[in-house]
C-alpha cells in the first residue's frame, strides 16, 4: 500500500486523527503537545499517527493534507488545521461542536 | 592566511551550516509580505520557529483554515526547508482594528 492510500485508509477509519511528533505519552514537539492537551480537554477518542517513526509519513502527510507542518488533525476523514487552527476553535466552542456532531451521527 | 586543520575546518563549516539554517524574523516577514501581496506581517522568533500575525483584505470571507493556507503557500518551499516552524495568527484590516481598539 502506498503512503497516499495508508493515510486514507487511517483517516477514513478513525474519527479522529492526530498526526504528531512522538506520542501522547511522550510528544516531541510543544505543538503536537498542545494538540493533544486540547483533544484532551474535550474529552474526545481519538487516534494518533507518530510522524517521527516514518519518514514516509512524515512526508507523505504534508503532500496529503496540502500543509507543510505537524501536527494535523482530520475529524472525518476532513483536515481541521494544525495547532493554532485546533486552539482557536477550542477556545470558541467550535471544536467540542465538531465532535459532537460526529458522535451523534455515529449513534 | 590561517590554515585549518582538517577537524577544525570541518567544525567550521558544520557552524556556518547551522548559523545559515537560522533565519531573520525580519526575512520570514519580507518572504510573507512578497507571498501574500498587499499584506503586513510582524514576525517574532528564535531562528527556526516563528510566530506571525499576519493582516491582509485577501482574508475576507475566508475560513482560518484557507487563510493559513493562503500565507503558507506564498512562502512556497521555504517552508520544506528554512523554516522550522510557523504560527500564524491571520486577520482582515477591519478585525485587526477591532481588535487594537
Amino acid at each position: 500500500m502506498n503512503v497516499e492510500d495508508k493515510i486514507k485508509e487511517t483517516v477514513t477509519n478513525n474519527r479522529v486523527v492526530l498526526f504528531m511528533k512522538g506520542t501522547p505519552q511522550f510528544p516531541q514537539c510543544g505543538f503536537s503537545s498542545r494538540a493533544v492537551q486540547i483533544l484532551n480537554a474535550c474529552g474526545a477518542q481519538f487516534a494518533t499517527v507518530n510522524v517521527l517513526s516514518d519518514m514516509n509519513i512524515r512526508e507523505g502527510i504534508k503532500r496529503y493534507s496540502n500543509w507543510p507542518t505537524i501536527p494535523q488533525v482530520y475529524i472525518d476523514g476532513e483536515f481541521v488545521g494544525g495547532s493554532d487552527i485546533l486552539m482557536s476553535m477550542y477556545q470558541n466552542g467550535d471544536l467540542e461542536s465538531k465532535l459532537d456532531s460526529e458522535t451523534e451521527t455515529a449513534s | 592566511m590561517v590554515q585549518l586543520s582538517g577537524v577544525d575546518f570541518q567544525r567550521k563549516c558544520q557552524w556556518s551550516a547551522i548559523i545559515a539554517n537560522m533565519v531573520a524574523p525580519e526575512l520570514v516577514k519580507k518572504w510573507i509580505e512578497q507571498g501574500l501581496s498587499g499584506s503586513n506581517a510582524e514576525v517574532i522568533g528564535d531562528g527556526r520557529h516563528f510566530e506571525a500575525t499576519v493582516i491582509s483584505s485577501q482574508f475576507a470571507g475566508k475560513s482560518m483554515l484557507e487563510q493559513h493556507r493562503m500565507v503558507y503557500s506564498g512562502l512556497g518551499d521555504k517552508m520544506d526547508e528554512t523554516i522550522h516552524a510557523l504560527s500564524l495568527k491571520t486577520y482582515t484590516p477591519e478585525q485587526w482594528e477591532g481588535k487594537s481598539s
